[in-house]
């Protein structure tokens, strides 16, 4: 396979050529302390690549682990200068985002990725799939303009809605890609034994090809919905915060890593102490939703779907 | 694997009494009008991709659109932003998201290419997992919480140690990218948090890259007597060039966006300072720290203004590192 490639791309053998003259240039003891080098470089650089995610890990749990208690979930946030209070509306405003943002988000991208896969070929879903990339690329802070211009300033007010569809439309190009990849790995014999059986095409995609795709699909999800989870620049226009306990979802609503931010830039040490507690407390929601999702992966290559 | 097709496939022959043939016709009549059903929804849902790009653009245009009215071009060179006299140039933030931006893919592209390097080439396998794992969980890592950290850890350990030292120890002081007092919130703070997060983005795209090169190359340079290292650099490297070069820019993409944890380290002041101890903005921070005490429609106008230039950058450069990832892609098959 690749002997057959090979002759087709004759810049690729310069390197090999380069390699060849250098065998003869240095001594070997030389090229060998080189190489010693060089692998104690790439070790370090592994290191401090791991350095600041132990660091910051580090920080929370000493920061934030002794203000967690039961009242930091059910309690409300308490005025300046007064001790103690939660972030109860907070954690609850981000869990109805999220379910906001899911329900838009989760049946378009499970759509998009059923047709990329169906239609591998098509002009249309080569486009797709590039705008996807892109789509996925664009800045959050740009989904907080979109749906502020859309959705906020028309109707005069933020709403939750407004902070879910601004979080549910970058989970679109997350799920659309997963769920592109795991239908690809269902075998296409599966998907022909239904059809030689009679099933129509629409049951042999749902019943039998997504169903089979099904614990990778729930992965792809729980991924996209740990990494909108933290989002805090697309809801500071939309969603907005609320101080008080509210999940409707034309009004404004509390969210963690909103709250996070304002109690981190503000001058006061209680606040500081709640903001560590508050990022500790979104770290493990995106850690728990993290792992829930390794374990969906787990049982599907465990056996036993059924 | 077996096992759903069993159940799956069992499903149909079981429901009512009636006979095979007529259950053949009812399928072939419901066939065509369910099949064009499923087909017009996932159609609609892949379409909906391109029509939501379509949508934002056409959004963030509009909200920004008094302000390109009123100011012109002179919105992108002007560095006055007087909220009282209703001027507003985004000169500064322009300069500051790329300052940043860049310093920070100075920081961590080295790195990054030292960890993909690391392991897909030298790791042991037990060390390759868990390195690997930790590496990619620095992008799970909420904005905020970087913003957070960077506040009560980095900004300190900057001012009381990396500072001191780039402007005492080294002597930069002197020089114009060093100078001015420090007082933690900068340009310096808004790129090292940058590096940090976009360094997972880097690493793992190299990572998938070196992985992709073919083994025969490195063999061919391990038979000529290459050393390990040398292998790498002159077999491995030049073959995946354009794949690390995509990733790189990438990054790029991640880091001109980048917004919480910017708005929080960076200082947030309309002003170009060749040193990097100064404070500055970005495109996306003057967003997300002017909003929401923005006075009058203009000023509102200006700062989404700032979010369409961003918009039109990073559209640029996320479609030039797709497109080099891509070709590394094709090639590699």
């Amino acid at each position: 396979m690749t002997s057959s490639t090979a002759p087709t791309r004759p810049r690729r053998d310069t390197g090999v050529r380069r390699a060849t003259a250098l065998r003869t240039a240095g001594t070997l003891t030389r090229r060998r302390a080189v190489n010693a080098l060089m692998q104690g470089v790439m070790y370090v650089a592994a290191l401090l690549a791991v350095l600041p995610l132990l660091l910051i890990v580090w920080h929370l749990a000493r920061e934030g682990a002794s203000s967690i208690s039961l009242d930091f979930f059910t309690r409300m946030p308490k005025p300046v200068g007064e001790v103690g209070g939660g972030m109860g509306n907070a954690i609850a405003g981000t869990l109805v985002l999220l379910g906001v943002a899911s329900a838009i988000g989760l049946p378009i991208g499970i759509g998009a990725g059923l047709y990329l896969a169906e239609q591998r070929g098509s002009r249309l879903a080569t486009s797709v799939r590039f705008l996807s990339d892109v789509l996925n690329g664009l800045p959050s802070i740009v989904m907080g303009i979109f749906a502020w211009q859309f959705l906020v300033r028309p109707l005069g007010h933020f709403s939750a809605t407004a902070g879910g569809i601004a979080l549910g439309a970058m989970m679109i190009p997350l799920v659309t890609r997963t769920t592109e990849e795991m239908i690809r790995l269902v075998p296409t014999s599966l998907r022909e034994a239904a059809l030689a059986l009679g099933y129509t095409r629409w049951r042999t995609s749902l019943t039998v090809v997504l169903r089979t795709a099904l614990p990778g699909i729930v992965t792809g999800a729980l991924v996209a919905v740990a990494r909108i989870a933290g989002e805090t620049a697309p809801l500071l226009f939309t969603a907005f915060g609320n101080q008080f306990w509210s999940l409707a979802l034309d009004q404004p609503i509390s969210a963690l890593p909103l709250q996070i931010f304002n109690y981190a830039i503000s001058p006061y040490d209680e606040w500081h102490r709640l903001a560590w507690a508050g990022a500790l407390v979104l770290i493990g929601l995106v850690l728990i939703i993290s792992l829930i999702a390794r374990y969906a992966t787990r049982s599907r290559f465990g056996g036993g779907g059924d | 694997m077996s096992q759903p097709t069993h159940g799956a496939v069992v499903e149909p022959a079981a429901p009512g009494g009636r006979s095979t043939t007529a259950q053949a016709d009812d399928a072939i009549a419901g066939s065509s009008r369910g099949d064009g059903v499923y087909r017009f929804l996932t159609t609609a849902a892949a379409w909906a991709i391109p029509l939501l790009l379509g949508l934002i653009t056409l959004e963030v245009v509009l909200a920004a659109w008094p302000a390109f009215e009123t100011f012109g071009l002179s919105f992108l060179t002007s560095s006055e932003w007087d909220e009282v006299r209703g001027v507003f140039g985004a000169a500064p933030m322009i300069y500051g998201t790329v300052v940043s931006s860049v310093l920070a893919l100075v920081l961590a592209t080295p790195l990054a290419l030292g960890v993909a390097i690391f392991l897909s080439e030298f790791a042991p396998s037990w060390l390759r997992t868990p390195v690997a794992f930790l590496v990619d969980l620095l992008a799970a890592i909420p904005s905020v919480v970087y913003g957070l950290w960077g506040i009560f850890v980095l900004l300190p350990f900057l001012r009381e140690t990396v500072m001191p030292f780039l402007a005492g120890t080294l002597g930069l002081g002197n020089t114009p990218f060093f100078s001015g007092p420090a007082y933690g919130p900068s340009m310096l703070a808004a790129a090292v948090i940058l590096a940090i997060m976009i360094l997972p983005y880097i690493s793992a795209v190299s990572r998938e890259v070196l992985m992709a090169v073919p083994r025969s190359q490195r063999e061919a340079a391990m038979a000529l007597g290459a050393t390990k290292w040398e292998m790498i650099r002159d077999a491995v490297i030049p073959y995946a060039r354009s794949g690390i070069v995509g990733g790189v820019i990438l990054g790029l993409g991640r880091a001109l966006g980048e917004t919480m944890a910017v708005t929080m380290l960076i200082g947030n002041r309309h002003e170009i300072s060749s040193s990097l101890f100064a404070p500055g903005y970005t495109l996306a921070s003057v967003i997300a720290n002017e909003f929401a005490e923005a006075t009058g429609a203009l000023h509102t106008s200006a700062l989404m203004a700032c979010g369409a230039v961003l918009l039109g950058v990073t559209l640029l450069v996320n479609a030039i590192a797709r497109w080099l990832v891509w070709q590394v892609a094709r090639e590699g098959r």
